[in-house]
Order: C-alpha cells, then structure tokens, then sequence
C-alpha cells in the first residue's frame, strides 16, 4: 500500500517535470505537413499564425476520415452514419464544453466563427437595446468587433464609445471604469489584441460591468489559441472562438452564451434545424442551441475542431505557453537589436506576436522581400484601422508565432528583415 | 519610342539579372527615378484602390500625348508603377488603351499580376487605361 502510494506521488511529480521543460517541437513539426513544403524556392517560415494557424496531421486524418467513412446530415436521419455523424459533432461539443470549462452543453452554438458569432448576438441586443444607451467597444478591436457594434447602433439609436488605450497598448482601465454608467448596457473587448498581442484584463472588465448591470462580450479569437479561458470562473456573458487560429480548420468557431441570454436572444437566421413546429401562421423554435443553428451546419468542421482542441491539450495549453513565450522574449530582443526597428504593443501581458516598423519603410516592402525568402508574416493594418490611426502609421509587419515555431525561424527573420531593410533603405 | 519597344528594352535591362534579389533591387532603383506627382494632386481622389500602400497617378494631355505623373508611400510600389509609367508616359491615349502589359511577366515580376495580390498592380494598369480612355474622348 504504501510503496504504490510513493509511486503515485513520484509519478505525478514526474508529469510535473515533464511540463517544466520546453516543448519537442522538432517532434512537434512532424505533425505538421504544411511546415515541409517551401516557398519561393526556401522553407516556409510561417509566422502569420494569428490570421491562421496550421493543421496537423491528427486533424486532418479526422477530416478525411469523416468524408472517407460517415459523412451525412446530422440530426434527422435514422440511418446508421447519420446517427454516427450526430454522435461525433455532439461529442466535438462535449470537448469544447469540457476545454473551456462551460456549464451547460447547449451553451455552446457553432458557428462559422468568430465573426458570425459577434453576428449573432449583435443583431440579437437589436431588439433590447434604444435609443441612448451606451455599448462600450476597446479601442483596440478588430474590424469584425466594430462593425457589428456600429450596425445595431444604427438600428437602435444607441451610442458606440471607446475604451482607450496607452501607447503601450494597454487598455485605461481608470477610463473604462468612469465610462461605464447605468446606460451601459454591453461591453466588447477581446480577450487578446490581434494587432498587439496585448492579453486584455478582461476579468477586471467583467466584473466592473457586471457591477453596473452590463452584458459582456469578450473576443476570444486571438487567445484561445494560447490560453485556456474557464468561461464559469470568468463569468462571461458571451465568448467567441474561431477554431482555424486553434489548429482547426477554417469555417467554424463557437459562440458561448450564458443560458440566460441565449433564452432570451431571438434566433439569428431562420432555417431548417432551428423550428420545433411550422404551420404557414406560426413557428415555435427549438431549444438551445438547435435555435441558433440554421440549416446544415459544417459537421466536419466541428468535429475537427474538437480534434483539434484534443491535439493541444495533449500537449497542454501551460507547456505551449511557456515555450511561446521564451520565443516571444528571443524574437523581441533579437528584433530590438535591429537599428530603426520600433514594436508596437508593448504590454506587460502579451501573447506572441510582434508588430513591428522601420523607420522609413512601408511595411509592405519588407512584408515583400520577406514572402521573397519564403517567411510568411503580414503586413498592413491587420483589421484595426483604429489602432494604426492611433499609432499614426499606415500599418505593420506582424510575425506571430506559434508553439511549432522555432528559435532558428526566429533567427530567419531576423536576417530577412537585416536585408530588407538594407535592400530598401 | 513605342510603348512595345520600351517594354522590350525593360524586358532587356531585367534580363541582365538572374535571380530576383537584382531584379528588386533594379525595380526599387527604378522607383527612385519616377517622375513624381505634384504634391498638389496627392489627393483621395486620385489614390488607387486595392493597394496596401498608397498609390498617386495624375494624368496631363500634352500635345497629342498623355504624361503621367505618381508616387507611392512604399518603395517596391514605387518601383513597379515607374515601370509601368516608362512604358505609357508620353504616349497617345489610343496606343495606351491598345498596349498590352505581358511584359510585367517576362521581367519576373508575375507574382505582382494576381489581382487579388494587395499591390493593386492590376488597380494601377485599369486605372492608367481609364486616363488614357477619358483623355481620348476629349481627344475626339
Ligand atoms: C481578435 C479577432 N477577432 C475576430 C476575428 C475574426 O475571426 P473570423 O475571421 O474567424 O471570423 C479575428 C481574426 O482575424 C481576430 O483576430
């Protein structure tokens, strides 16, 4: 009894070990077939993960297995592989359900991602929402967090103000605090800045909304893919995902609801899937989340996004981070060393991405000469026109790196800029 | 000279390069002789759409020929419009309309011709063609 119990401990103090040290990314790699191939006659170094992660192999092996072996629509038929095509895509939101710790199965939508999730719950806010009351956006959104906001605050005569940001690119969490008013009645915020990488404290801002009777919705596109958000302890109102930043593929993303509001929201689009009864006078709906899930949904690519989640947590979210973030301090010094090269975003808590400039260069000379020596980055304003307004430039170049990146792609793209800027200077 | 034979002598000079850092590094020498825009004219107007950096063409009839004059706010798309304008500037109006621009190609610049590439080189030709269409109305 005892020596089996001094066994137990020792292992799991091994498991322990095991997640201190860094990652095998070179095993890592293998998973990846993409990562083989080159480009312009030199190996791909991809650094635009924050627009697109890759796939391994492990996710496409589910996607070719569905379309090889059970693909059907799901949720009506009473033949065998429909049955089979159901069970996997409820199954998938079992895993996103237990990954981000979310109370209730049928909090979970799918959606086609990020995008369309905001989609939902803005024109959803159409119908409580009027005129004069405040939604409060970051100042630090992508476009697809603005637009939506603005739309319904067409529709409703409510007023879009903005939470400012430091030069840092750190939230004023002082000014969020004396813009929020019992006409607040929503707050938009994403959880990590796809132009800065900046990691926003977004429990602070739920709470604080919470406080004054606001809903809140946070933007998890960016950091999903590097931390593991527990949506009950966060106490969220709406979280949204897009699973192709998350080793998934492209064309799904979840939406998280509480149960309250996704009662209470009418339905989005209208559709097969979604009505529990029709006669031409009436439809009543059905229930979560089928509700919100018009039509035939992209049953493979739910499938393979909880694929995808089992791929990262056998890794673990805590060992991904940690090596991503000795890349992030490598890559910024290694970038700092550059004459003329200046980052924006700056902020304590930062996921890894690096947006950066030289001095009299348009990011998109070196974002060209890089794609030449087959580095992928992106360059431009990154969806966050307001960002760069603020900054006053036209755009940046962003590498952002992901836990299958290494040190030595670090050192490439350092020399591709030192290059660069020697070509276009 | 016509607009075929400047493109061949483009063609010539980019063929004295054999790998594309030479033929950037040319393009961006090239960029730093374009005639550019006066300041004057640098206006929303007459910006290019579909370009990531920013592209300033204005047009002048003189005589019978159209001389086009640009800027751009990044080298490379400084280097790829001059090109182009060495091969319509000074020219008439009907022969613009008429040229054809196969030549991007032979230089090695391809890649630049996909119009969903966000350097707008496609934008830039449509928008040259369109001076050189609404200068040979007048013309008419
Ligand atoms: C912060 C953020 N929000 C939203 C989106 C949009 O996601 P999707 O295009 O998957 O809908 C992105 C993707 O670029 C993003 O980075």
């Amino acid at each position: 009894m005892f020596a089996t119990h001094v066994n137990r401990i020792s292992y799991k103090k091994f498991n322990l070990d095991m997640l201190r040290t860094s990652l095998d990314v070179q095993t890592i790699r293998k998973d990846f077939p993409i990562l083989d191939r080159k480009v312009n006659g030199r190996p791909l170094v991809y650094l635009d993960n924050a627009a697109t992660s890759q796939t391994p192999q492990q996710v496409i092996d589910v996607i070719v297995d569905y379309y090889s072996n059970y693909n059907a629509n799901i949720h009506r038929g009473v033949h065998a592989l429909s049955q089979e095509a159901t069970d996997k895509y409820e199954e998938a939101r079992k895993k996103i359900q237990e990954h981000f710790n979310i109370a209730k199965s049928h909090e979970i939508i799918f959606t086609s991602g990020t995008t369309h999730a905001i989609n939902l719950v803005a024109n959803g806010f159409s119908s409580f929402l009027k005129q004069g009351d405040e939604i409060l956006v970051s100042a630090m959104e992508h476009h697809s967090n603005i637009v939506p906001w603005q739309m319904l605050a067409e529709r409703t005569g409510a007023i879009l103000k903005v939470i400012p940001m430091s030069l840092d690119g750190e939230l004023e969490m002082d000014a969020y605090e004396e813009l929020l008013s019992d006409k607040t009645k929503l707050v938009f915020c994403n959880h990590v800045s796809n132009a800065l990488g900046t990691i926003n404290p977004i429990q602070e801002i739920i709470d604080k909304a919470h406080e004054i009777g606001a809903a809140v919705l946070i933007d998890g596109a960016q950091a999903a893919p590097h931390i593991k958000a527990d949506l009950k302890a966060l106490n969220v109102d709406f979280y949204t995902v897009s699973a192709h930043k998350m080793c998934g593929p492209t064309g799904v993303g979840m939406l998280y609801g509480k149960e309250e509001w996704l009662n209470t929201l009418p339905p989005y689009q209208g559709g097969g899937e979604m009505i529990a009864e029709v006669t031409f006078e009436k439809t009543t709906y059905a229930d979560l989340p089928h509700k919100f899930e018009a039509g035939t949904p992209n049953i493979c690519g739910g499938i393979a996004f909880g694929a995808a989640l089992d791929y990262m947590n056998a890794i673990g979210f805590e060992s991904m981070a940690k090596y991503e973030k000795e890349l992030l301090d490598y890559a910024t010094k290694r970038l700092s060393e550059i004459d003329g090269l200046k980052i924006y975003g700056t902020a304590k808590n930062k996921t890894s991405v690096i947006s950066f400039n030289i001095e009299g260069i348009h990011p998109y000379d070196i974002g060209t000469i890089l794609d030449k020596l087959g580095i992928a980055v992106r360059t431009g304003h990154h969806c966050a026109q307001p960002i760069m307004d603020f900054y006053k430039i036209p755009g940046t170049v962003r590498a952002s790196f992901s836990f299958y990146n290494t040190k030595e792609e670090v050192d490439i793209l350092v020399e591709g800029v030192q290059r660069a800027k020697s070509m276009l200077l | 000279m016509t607009i075929e034979e400047i493109q061949e002598e483009i063609v010539d000079e980019f063929s004295m390069f054999d790998d594309w850092m030479q033929r950037y590094e040319y393009m961006i020498e090239l960029g730093k002789s374009l005639p550019l825009i006066n300041e004057k004219y640098k206006t929303e107007d007459n910006i290019i759409k579909g370009c990531q950096s920013k592209v300033w063409v204005h047009a002048e009839l003189e005589d019978d020929k159209l001389v086009f004059t640009a800027d751009s706010d990044a080298i490379i798309t400084k280097g790829i419009i001059a090109i182009l304008i060495r091969s319509f500037s000074n020219q008439r109006p009907q022969d613009i309309i008429n040229a054809d621009t196969d030549f991007i190609d032979e230089i090695g610049l391809k890649e630049h011709l996909s119009p969903t590439r966000a350097n707008g080189l496609v934008s830039m030709i449509k928008q040259l063609k369109l001076y050189a269409v609404a200068y040979q109305t007048q013309l008419n």
